[in-house]
């Protein structure tokens, strides 16, 4: 399967908030970010971490974020791992 | 040992687990013990260190750190990564770049060439305040970063591990790469630390 994202790409994290275990952090949720770089396919954990079978083996990125858009404030960058699930073009 | 509630309530469990396994005959005895010694004793910073000293010292070998963490560190020995292949990236400092590694979601940490994370790591205060505020946290471990220098905060997973590579101190063009790593801390792998 193709990567939905190449590096480069303007993201924007899911709103989600799950009951169950998830890697996307709640301080990055609906977040514009780029991608760095696609890190490798591994099974999606907010799944695996229910103790379930059937976690879609997904791409993982490095998603680069500012730190204004993250807390409206401050120069620095963020860079967090995400899978493709947490990920939709910017702009859609 | 802390000896915290929660430190204790956790020793129990993993005590409970490790006797439901030993009875059940999926690990012997002493097995698990073994296991974690000898992956303790592989585990220093002095590895992590060795890993900078090298790249500081050979140009091609840094290229290679850099593209490819995992397969460079396996050159020099040291395989990423435990009970599941760990992916290492290595972030390189430069006179306008700074990086600084965190795990927010638990405490992701690259045992192997680092060795035992220290508590402040784990703690909830370094992880929330690093990503929102890194500036002030590095000046509380006495880091004044330069104002002309950008910060990146590495948020770690369980599938890619980092580690910083820091800038070469000046005045070092001639000490060789043993003397190089005595001038590495643990802290400077981490990013909290200039070396």
């Amino acid at each position: 399967m193709a990567d939905r994202f190449a590096a480069g790409a303007r993201v924007r994290t899911v709103h989600h908030d799950p009951t169950h275990h998830t890697r996307l952090p709640r301080y990055a949720r609906g977040k514009r970010g780029v991608v760095i770089e696609p890190e490798g396919r591994h099974p999606l954990a907010d799944v695996s971490a229910q103790g379930r079978g059937d976690a879609p083996v997904e791409q993982v990125y490095a998603v680069r974020f500012a730190a204004r858009e993250l807390w409206g404030e401050g120069e620095h960058g963020v860079v967090l791992d995400l899978w493709e699930s947490h990920l939709e073009p910017e702009g859609d | 040992m802390s000896g915290t509630h929660a430190d204790a309530l956790i020793s129990r469990q993993v005590r409970g687990l490790e006797a439901l396994l030993e009875e059940r005959g999926v690990v012997a005895g002493a097995a698990l013990d073994e296991a974690l010694d000898a992956f303790l004793a592989g585990s220093s910073p002095l590895n992590g260190a060795r890993v900078v000293a090298r790249a500081w010292t050979d140009p091609e070998f840094k290229e290679r750190l850099l593209a490819d963490g995992t397969s460079a560190v396996a050159e020099l020995g040291y395989a990423a990564g435990g009970v599941q292949p760990q992916r290492l990236r290595v972030v390189e400092n430069t006179a306008h770049t700074h990086n600084v590694i965190v795990c927010t979601l638990c405490s992701c940490y690259p045992v192997r060439l680092l060795g035992p994370s220290p508590s402040w790591y784990k703690s909830e205060a370094y992880r929330s305040r690093v990503v929102r505020e890194p500036r002030a946290v590095l000046a509380e471990f006495g880091f004044a970063v330069p104002l002309d220098t950008e910060i990146t905060v590495w948020d770690s997973s369980a599938e890619t591990r980092y580690m910083v590579l820091p800038r070469r101190p000046s005045g070092t063009e001639s000490l060789p790469e043993r003397a190089l790593t005595d001038l590495i801390t643990r802290n400077a792998l981490i990013g909290t630390a200039p070396q």
